[in-house]
């Protein structure tokens, strides 16, 4: 039984706590949450420079040739530090998807230039606000070209190629392909969206008449968007994973520092079972993602599952830790000065940038009813 | 990262393995959720017996102990790898583990080497088995809050009082026990701990009858019970410190729930008919469902973190804590959950006429007592807040007064 991460894997892991800790404090974040900016790019750079964005690029591509257990890693580390840099769209996503489903071209063209930081990728599906679907996706891809909206699409202003999920006629799920798209084209338009965590860039992009092409097979792109969601699920439940524990740590260092009715909050049992429970549902999702993790890393027959288990449980374990640690601070935790309001906003963030639980709870319930069990 | 073996664990596995198979019977799948037994107790316990002396001779009974005491001298990996293989054997289970698991080793680290010459082996082999006396009726979780009374005469102490919640008194031999021996000092100050044979003139046993009609438990009485000097375990007024070595075992000896679980609950939901079509098309019972179906696989593989902390040789972390705070709950609302789908049938508990015989029914009413064995939910999360997280004790009004001056709601 070996089911932890090898010493390799966790020195990775402390090179990128201290780089974070030392470029991306709660202070920095709040620069990017009171600025118009889309992320921080000194911190983005500094992790490109050491070579993070290529870890689980092959290095025929111009990455490292590492696996997903590194990218894990890195993203309990991300994810602990809030950081606003556009890490999960141009890796877990548009680095995955060309990976997985494009042709050698296509991988030639794009992955060199993600895993060295010099553009940024993105994967864009969502048109509005409803979960895209075979029903609903109306952005269109014929005769090389694209049409439509697409919003909100996170690092949507500052990427340079996006992973398009298109409608390219024909019925149900056949009717959805992937295509991939240069964002630096006329036709393309972007604009800025309001989102719940402006730490993280959003954005409306509308193609007119765009060049194109797709990725991987015409009529697949909804089984090759859920697989690419599958591996990003494990990676974000990662980051909700090291947010769990920073929010449960915050909440536990006020608890200890704050008195009230001459003693430390800390010492009530309503205060002390809240924070057990924080901790109890981040080790149960911890576990999970462990999981999660050796399943991408093999891409195993049960990755869909891995991937659901470990993003529920860490959804869940984001979204308490996260909600109660504002709760735990009081009055102060509610101010735009105090730093609870960024796990909260992240959390909810992360929840839904994959799809809702209620979703995935769904995908899972039908992998079992499968007879798939992990 | 992978849920292999070791070489020397994959040997040991497979040596355990040819032994169980040449010793015992492979379980029957299908009868092992029910839980209940046509046996008597008196007839499982000679079974019993039987086995764990065959299992103590090949010296699989207390794989980590030292050999002097009968151990095989292994490791904490050994000792699970032989559970899990244990596991798919249909061999009797229930009697030792109290014994083994919380008594003895308290015996080994404070009784004398006689003592231990005496009694060690006999209870390993099943020959005699062993019960713990700590709780009573005013002293749940702060069991330290004890009165049964020890008053020194001569040579020997007289023992007066009650105990309650004892697994197995009425078979075991044996007893570890802890009394308030001076009551007008601070409560943890004045305990003594001692070991005592259960036929010692004075004592009575009566089973306690559970809200499931079973009964697992006693109350013990004591009537002027005279034990010798020579039985007490530490000194005169640390009992508390020796109380302590076999609470830090029972965490270990008490395994997590077994029972009915997502898969039969998504079996369950397969086979009933709603309203609007099967209940696994439901979207509440699917939500549900995948909840418990993720605590499982995450209280699976925290299992399996602990084991890989094991196999490395190192002492597991916290995370081996939540096991029982997520369980307890989970069989409770899974259970009630599953009789809802039922609807106005779910108030059956019948074995011919309730899904799974009834299983579900028999998991809600016994679950309200897992939640309480063993540490309650609040005692965990108190141990959790204090011992993982670092959070202060509660403010407490026990620690200086003299015992016998504490508020209380009955005095003895």
């Amino acid at each position: 039984m070996d089911f932890d991460f090898s010493d390799d894997q966790k020195m990775l892991k402390d090179q990128a706590r201290k780089f974070l800790d030392d470029k991306c404090t709660l202070a920095d974040v709040r620069k990017i949450l009171e600025s118009d900016a889309s992320h921080d790019d000194a911190v983005w750079q500094g992790l490109c420079e050491l070579g993070f964005a290529g870890a689980a690029v092959p290095e025929a591509y111009g990455g490292l040739g590492l696996g997903a257990l590194e990218l894990c890693v890195l993203a309990e580390e991300l994810g602990r530090s809030v950081a606003p840099v556009p890490f999960s769209s141009s890796i877990y996503l548009a680095a995955e998807a060309l990976k997985l489903f494009g042709s050698e071209e296509q991988k030639l063209a794009w992955l060199p230039k993600i895993a060295s930081g010099e553009i940024i990728g993105t994967l864009a599906a969502t048109e509005g606000a409803q979960a895209p679907s075979p029903n609903s996706v109306k952005t269109s891809f014929s005769n090389g070209k694209l049409s439509g909206t697409k919003i909100p699409v996170a690092d949507g202003e500052t990427a340079s190629v996006a992973i398009v999920l298109v409608n390219t006629g024909g019925s149900g799920e056949q009717a959805l392909s992937l295509a991939v798209v240069d964002l630096t084209d006329a036709s393309v338009t972007r604009s800025p969206v309001n989102t719940i965590d402006p730490t993280r860039g959003h954005a409306e992009i509308i193609f007119d008449n765009t060049p194109a092409e797709l990725l991987g097979n015409e009529g697949e792109g909804w089984s090759a968007y859920k697989r690419v969601e599958a591996g990003a699920a494990v990676l974000v439940a990662f980051e909700q994973v090291g947010g769990a524990e920073a929010a449960l740590n915050m909440a536990k260092d006020y608890a200890l520092e704050r008195y009230a009715f001459g003693r430390q909050i800390g010492s009530y049992q309503a205060i002390k079972h809240k924070l057990a429970d924080m901790y109890v549902k981040l080790e149960l999702a911890r576990s999970n993602c462990y999981y999660g993790a050796m399943a991408l890393s093999s891409d195993a027959s049960d990755l869909e599952i891995a991937a659901a288990t470990a993003r529920i449980a860490a959804t869940e374990a984001y979204r308490f830790a996260a909600q109660e640690n504002i709760q735990t601070h009081g009055g102060i935790g509610f101010t735009w000065e105090a730093n609870p309001q960024f796990h909260y906003r992240r959390s909810k963030l992360l929840a839904l940038s994959l799809g809702s639980a209620s979703r995935w709870k769904d995908r899972l319930i039908t992998e079992l009813e499968k007879g798939n069990v992990a | 990262m992978d849920f292999n073996d070791t070489p020397e664990e994959a040997k040991f596995r497979s040596e355990v393995r040819t032994w169980l198979e040449q010793n015992a019977k492979l379980r029957d799948p299908a009868s092992a959720k029910a839980g209940r037994s046509e046996k008597s107790e008196a007839e499982r316990l000679v079974r019993a017996k039987e086995w764990q002396a065959k299992k103590a001779a090949a010296g699989y009974a207390a794989i980590t102990w030292p050999t002097e005491f009968g151990g095989l001298g292994g490791t904490p990996i050994q000792s699970v790898i032989y559970s899990q293989e244990e596991a798919s054997f249909d061999v009797p289970r229930g009697f030792f583990e109290i014994g083994l698991g919380m008594c003895i080793p308290t015996m080994m680290k404070w009784a004398t080497p006689e003592q231990n010459e005496r009694y060690v082996k006999p209870a390993l082999y099943g020959e005699e088995v062993w019960c713990q006396l700590f709780s009573e009726p005013a002293a749940g979780s702060d069991v330290a809050g004890l009165r049964t009374k020890a008053e020194k005469d001569g040579d020997e102490w007289v023992i007066n009082g009650q105990k309650v919640w004892t697994s197995g008194a009425h078979f075991c031999d044996y007893g570890i026990i802890v009394t308030r021996s001076d009551p007008t000092v601070p409560k943890h100050k004045g305990l003594t701990f001692f070991f005592l044979d259960m036929k010692t003139p004075g004592i009575e046993i009566r089973p306690i009858k559970q809200m499931s009609g079973d009964s697992g438990f006693n109350e013990v009485f004591f009537n002027d019970v005279r034990v010798p000097d020579s039985q007490r375990l530490g000194d005169v007024g640390e009992g508390w410190k020796v109380s302590l070595t076999t609470l830090m075992n029972e965490r270990l000896a008490i395994g997590q729930g077994a029972g009915v679980d997502y898969e039969e609950l998504l079996k369950l939901a397969r086979d009933t008919e709603l309203e609007n079509g099967p209940a696994i098309k439901d979207s509440n019972v699917r939500e549900k469902l995948a909840d418990w179906y993720v605590q499982s696989q995450g209280l699976k593989y925290t299992k399996f973190r602990t084991l890989t902390a094991l196999s490395k040789g190192q002492v597991p972390g916290a995370e081996s804590s939540i096991g029982k705070i997520v369980s307890g709950p989970k069989m409770q609302d899974l259970a009630s959950f599953a009789m809802d789908i039922q609807g106005q049938g779910g108030i059956m508990q019948d074995v011919d006429e309730s899904p799974m015989s009834g299983a579900f029914q028999n998991q809600w009413i016994g679950a309200a007592g897992y939640r309480i064995a063993g540490g309650t939910d609040e005692i965990l999360r108190n141990i959790v807040s204090e011992q993982v997280l670092g959070l202060p004790q509660d403010i407490r009004v026990d620690k200086t007064v003299p015992f016998n001056e504490l508020a209380s709601s009955k005095k003895s």
